[in-house]
């Protein structure tokens, strides 16, 4: 499962207006490895490491989950990108951010994604060369260093 | 405790196995990442709740099945169990926890009642169940704390910055903030590193294994050739014949229903939600199973200060005090005024949220975002007290099988009905005007106060349920003895916080080992 070219440009338009940057920071890659976990194996649901590129493998319980929930998803994208229309990428700003209201749902929905991939572990296709991360300032995956004391008692 | 007597113990577990290697000579895995999105947002842990749901609904008046399907106070289903996920705060209770109904008294509409094991007999089990985890504490610092017989086998590790700023604050308006005791390492400690301070400790797996989480004394008994684990199975009965239990029924992923005798004992260990459904799953009829479902009533009162906290490092609680836990003259005038006859808060963990997703999520999108993002008022600025109040004992917050729910297996999952009582509610009114008048002399510019469950959600989100197996003196009015043995089948134990009688303002974990060390040396023959 993925995105046609024309839901692609629909997602990278409005991840653009939903989170400034987070297009450059790789969210509608993170978008479409999420709806295409399944492509690869074992599937793109948790990283072995959060910057690595391997996966866990699933139980057999816990493919059933995953498959109905990004199936879930993709049924939705299917269905509610083009409520906000075919010509959404090539609409002004203010256009695109006045359809965006206007489908609460779906736009809940792609905010979560462009979050997670924004600031989620780089394993999953986002927050690329941890662009997300350092725009706020987060330092992310410490270990095996982590912080020494006085990091963390200290101002 | 089983295997240095001797036995053999075959241990299973319906979740996964992320902790240790199953053979020989069983070193520690490397699963456990800081990765918000596998263990917040992803189930990592599990359950997944479109696997094993369970179902929620306030009252069992009128007609509704339920009001909610989903998660519902889930522990981790994973070799480890809630150990994995949890922090490590690990308190004693206090002598008086033990025996409320005989200090404090009745109180309407509750089943108070004094514990068939006073402190002073757990005491040694408490102190066992600190070392054989690995506890870091400072025995001197808590005022309120009870008697014990011996140090922490660790000093407590560093403050978190945002946590002195709150405990500094707390001891000017009259409180008594202190270490908390933490099932993580300040050192090594039983061939465990000490923790490395890297923030992703509250719901994560501990990537260097410095949590006290099970794996210290399942790594003990592994080593000895007597234990076998078995992850990825599932019990779905325990097998009584003539008022002795015989084995379990478990299954794995292919549904195939298979026996496994017990020459001894069979031990249930599930959690206070699975534990009773599962004895329900096995045909026990003692009315009082499920029955006296608690979970902590929480009251969050966080503000906003003016500094940077960086809350993301460190061992996400590090200060907690006690002072609401005690009944003084203002929290009785506080009852009277409810209509009670007393009332009692819960231990309060100095705490704020650390991860940028979980923030990012809270946000509005759109041209503003960065700059919230960037300026961060809750990971960076935001913090607070989760006071984790006493829940009294109902006879109608329950745990029964769900007549129309079932988990991918098509096993009935465990429904879960539960209203606060008054006390709750009066309790964590009273104490969070202390809490707010606090946080506002650290600094914070705007406070706010929030409850679970009310505020936050219809169902409590505390993680500490117990008390759906009570243990007493009484067959009539418990369901398991003094050592936790089902009354009606004496080798089937209940080693869980299910026993529990009362839920004091503590958490559960280092009371259900010390009760759990001690059931099993009974077992064993040892005590």
């Amino acid at each position: 499962m993925s995105l046609s070219p024309l839901h692609r440009s629909i997602v990278t338009a409005a991840c653009g207006r939903l989170i400034p940057g987070s297009v450059a920071a790789g969210v509608v890659d993170y978008i479409e490895g999420l709806l295409g976990a399944f492509d690869v194996s074992p599937p793109r649901v948790w990283a072995v490491t959060p910057r690595g590129s391997a996966f866990h493998e699933l139980s057999p319980f816990e493919e059933v989950a995953w498959r109905r929930r990004i199936g879930d998803w993709q049924a939705r994208y299917d269905a509610e990108l083009p409520l906000l229309g075919d010509d959404f990428a090539a609409a002004s700003d203010d256009e695109q951010d006045a359809r965006l209201r206007a489908q609460p749902a779906l736009t809940s929905l792609l905010y979560e994604h462009a979050c997670e991939g924004m600031y989620g572990a780089p394993a999953y296709g986002g927050n690329r060369d941890l662009v997300g991360w350092r725009t706020i300032g987060f330092e992310g995956d410490v270990a095996p260093r982590g912080y020494s004391d006085d990091e963390v008692a200290l101002p | 405790m089983l295997t240095a007597a001797g036995w053999s113990v075959c241990i299973f577990e319906r979740g996964r196995n992320h902790l240790i290697d199953l053979d020989d000579p069983h070193r520690l895995l490397d699963h456990f990442t800081n990765d918000e999105l596998k263990f917040t947002e992803r189930h990592f842990l599990g359950p997944d709740p479109l696997v094993e749901p369970r179902t929620f609904r306030r009252s069992a008046d009128g007609d509704v099945d339920h009001e909610h399907v989903g998660e519902v106070n889930d522990l981790p289903a994973t070799v480890g169990g809630g150990g994995v996920h949890a922090d490590g705060k690990v308190p004693r209770f206090r002598e008086d926890d033990f025996r409320l109904r005989s200090l404090l008294g009745p109180i309407d509409g509750a089943s108070v009642d004094d514990w068939p094991v006073s402190y002073d007999e757990l005491e040694p089990w408490y102190t066992a169940a600190e070392i054989g985890v690995g506890v870091a504490g400072d025995a001197a610092a808590n005022p309120f704390a009870s008697w014990r017989s011996g140090p922490y086998p660790m000093p407590p590790g560093p403050p978190m910055y945002a946590s002195t700023i709150t405990a500094s604050a707390c001891e000017r308006v009259g409180l008594h903030p202190y270490a908390a005791p933490t099932a993580a390492n300040s050192m090594p400690y039983g061939g465990r590193p000490a923790c490395i301070n890297c923030g992703f400790c509250a719901f994560y797996g501990c990537p260097v294994h410095a949590k006290g989480d099970p794996v210290a004394m399942l790594q003990r008994s592994l080593l000895t050739g007597r234990c076998e684990l078995r992850p990825d199975s599932f019990v779905s009965r325990v097998v009584v014949r003539d008022g002795v239990a015989v084995g379990v029924e478990w299954q794995s992923f292919d549904g195939v229903v298979r026996f496994e005798g017990a020459t001894r004992a069979v031990v249930v260990a599930g959690g206070a939600m699975e534990t009773p459904r599962l004895l329900l799953l096995s045909g026990l009829d003692h009315p009082l199973i499920g029955r006296h479902l608690m979970c902590h009533f929480q009251t969050f009162v966080m503000g906003s200060l003016a500094q940077r906290l960086h809350a993301h490092r460190g061992r996400a609680v590090t200060h907690v005090h006690d002072d609401h836990v005690v009944v003084d003259a203002d929290a009785r005038a506080a009852a009277k005024s409810a209509g009670l006859p007393w009332l009692r808060g819960g231990m309060v963990e100095h705490a704020g949220p650390a991860h940028p997703i979980q923030e990012a999520k809270l946000y509005p999108w759109g041209a503003a975002h960065v700059a919230a993002m960037r300026d961060s008022a809750m990971r960076e600025r935001m913090w607070g007290f989760c006071m984790q109040g006493e829940d009294l004992p109902q006879t109608s917050n329950r745990i029964d099988l769900s007549p129309s729910v079932r988990d991918i297996r098509g096993v009935p999952v465990a429904r879960v009905t539960y209203s606060p009582h008054v006390h709750e509610q009066a309790a964590s009114a009273h104490h969070s005007v202390l809490l707010d008048r606090a946080l506002r002399e650290a600094g914070a510019e705007w406070t706010v106060t929030a409850t679970a469950p009310g505020d936050i959600s219809a169902w409590p989100v505390s993680k500490h349920v117990m008390g759906t197996a009570r243990m007493g003196s009484d067959p009539s009015t418990s369901v398991v003895d003094p050592l936790q043995r089902v009354w009606s089948v004496p080798n089937l134990v209940v080693a869980d916080s299910s026993v529990f009688v009362t839920s004091a303002g503590y958490g559960p974990t280092l009371t259900l080992v010390a009760l759990a060390l001690r059931a099993a040396a009974a077992l064993a023959g040892s005590a």
